[in-house]
């Protein structure tokens, strides 16, 4: 790893200003910033550590908005009483991702910030029309993702949280590599006053997508059978040595029959 | 550089480190304590948990001076004196290791999981628990028996030997 200067930010106020000096970058977790630290992938002159901002952290539950501080980690999102009843199924999603050591330590908002084309919550958020506050504005999920590794977050720009109103029904369901265990595919799928939503990690070319097949599909009936025959399109998808864009497609199909299994039962 | 001061298995220490010190380098290199390993270094093989603030966390993935301040249980801190700590008499009775490289991950990582389930474990919960713990000898089967006896010897009562830290 390259020499780094540490900052350790009292506020977020106090870390938009130190995020400032040279080429900073915010440390939250640092699940994937410092690994990517350590190969040389990222090289930072200064990092400023989010994780112990009290404002950024922890799950509220009012009604049926359901807020997320963004340092949360994935370990208290998979472990949450209140958010095991508002939405069961982002509550499984994180006790998915990574390892029980990592889900101590890596955030939803480091993991969004971040957007990786493999990463979980961006399905979750994308699927669940949620709205990423920053501490300059509030972003619409589809607004948010741009890309691999790209999001509308400006440079220095905060994310403090993440905020979305509780779906009647949803589930995520994941094909994971079997020795990393990331999603190859993984699929979210949310049943909320505005409709059937579906969003898909692990796939697409160009990161988290929506299938409109799978959504048009369950539109008419919000059952697994609806999608019996339904294809996927492989343009657009990802091939690489663990599964081709054909195979992923009829993963897509497959995992989407099973979270609305799963969002049924 | 910045200082570092942790409370590393009850005991107060403090020395300065480059801020790019990764928290496993600190343990192993300025203060001696040589139990953590480093394995892959790409945080998949859990070679190198340890408890920070109570929690099983990757201290190869970690800089020393982001856990400034914290409370870090090693592989060391966890027997009483000759009295070992009922995971590690576990791995002993039930053969949980042979070249004995990822054993002290191992057991950091189960006295965690062991912690977090005071109900009690099963077998598929353990073998779950322990996706980010690769050994590369046993074949996990011993690992996981003998997390399995250290949870019943642990939901027992005999917790006094299991320091609350751990």
């Amino acid at each position: 790893m390259y020499s780094v200067n540490y900052h350790r930010a009292a506020s977020v106020a106090d870390a938009a200003k130190l995020v400032k000096a040279g080429d900073a970058k915010l440390l939250s977790g640092g699940m994937t910033l410092i690994p990517a630290m350590k190969t040389r992938l990222a090289a930072p002159s200064d990092l400023v550590d989010l994780s112990k901002i009290k404002e950024l952290q922890g799950v509220k539950v009012s009604g049926k908005t359901v807020t997320i501080g963004a340092a949360t980690t994935h370990f208290d999102v998979a472990n949450d009483e209140k958010l095991k009843k508002a939405c069961p199924a982002l509550v499984h999603l994180a006790s998915l991702i990574g390892d029980p050591a990592v889900r101590h330590r890596g955030t939803i908002g480091g993991s969004i910030a971040n957007n990786d084309p493999a990463a979980d919550y961006p399905a979750a958020l994308l699927a669940l029309g949620a709205t990423i506050v920053t501490n300059k504005r509030q972003i619409a999920a589809d607004k948010f993702f741009m890309g691999l590794f790209e999001t509308s977050l400006k440079e220095g720009e905060i994310v403090t949280a993440v905020t979305f109103t509780a779906p009647a029904k949803a589930a995520y369901e994941k094909f994971r590599n079997p020795a990393s265990r990331y999603a190859i595919v993984g699929v979210f799928v949310a049943k909320g006053k505005d409709g059937v939503s579906v969003a898909v990690t692990g796939a697409g070319d160009d990161g988290v997508f929506r299938s409109k097949e799978i959504e048009a599909a369950l539109a008419k009936n919000f059952a697994a059978s609806a999608l019996e025959g339904v294809k996927v399109p492989a343009k657009n998808l990802m091939t690489d040595i663990h599964a081709s864009a054909d195979y992923r497609a009829n993963l897509i199909a497959v995992m989407a029959k099973r979270a609305v299994a799963a969002a049924n039962a | 550089m910045s200082d570092v001061s942790l409370i590393v298995n009850g005991k107060r220490v403090s020395g300065a480190a480059e801020d790019r010190t990764l928290l496993v380098h600190f343990l192993r290199e300025n203060l001696g304590l040589t139990g953590t390993h480093v394995g892959c270094d790409t945080s998949q093989c859990g070679a190198c948990v340890v408890h920070v603030d109570g929690k099983a966390v990757k201290s190869c993935s970690m800089l020393a001076v982001q856990a400034s301040g914290s409370t870090v249980v090693t592989i060391e801190g966890l027997a009483n004196g000759a009295d070992l700590h009922p995971v590690q008499a576990a791995f002993r009775e039930h053969h949980g290791l042979q070249c004995g490289f990822c054993t002290p991950g191992m057991i950091m990582t189960a006295t965690d999981m062991i912690n977090r389930h005071p109900e009690g474990l099963d077998e598929a919960t353990v073998r779950t628990e322990l996706e980010g713990n690769i050994c590369r000898c046993t074949g996990y089967h011993n690992i996981v028996k003998a997390i399995l006896a250290a949870s019943k010897t642990m939901s027992k009562g005999s917790k006094g030997k299991a320091r609350q830290a751990a």
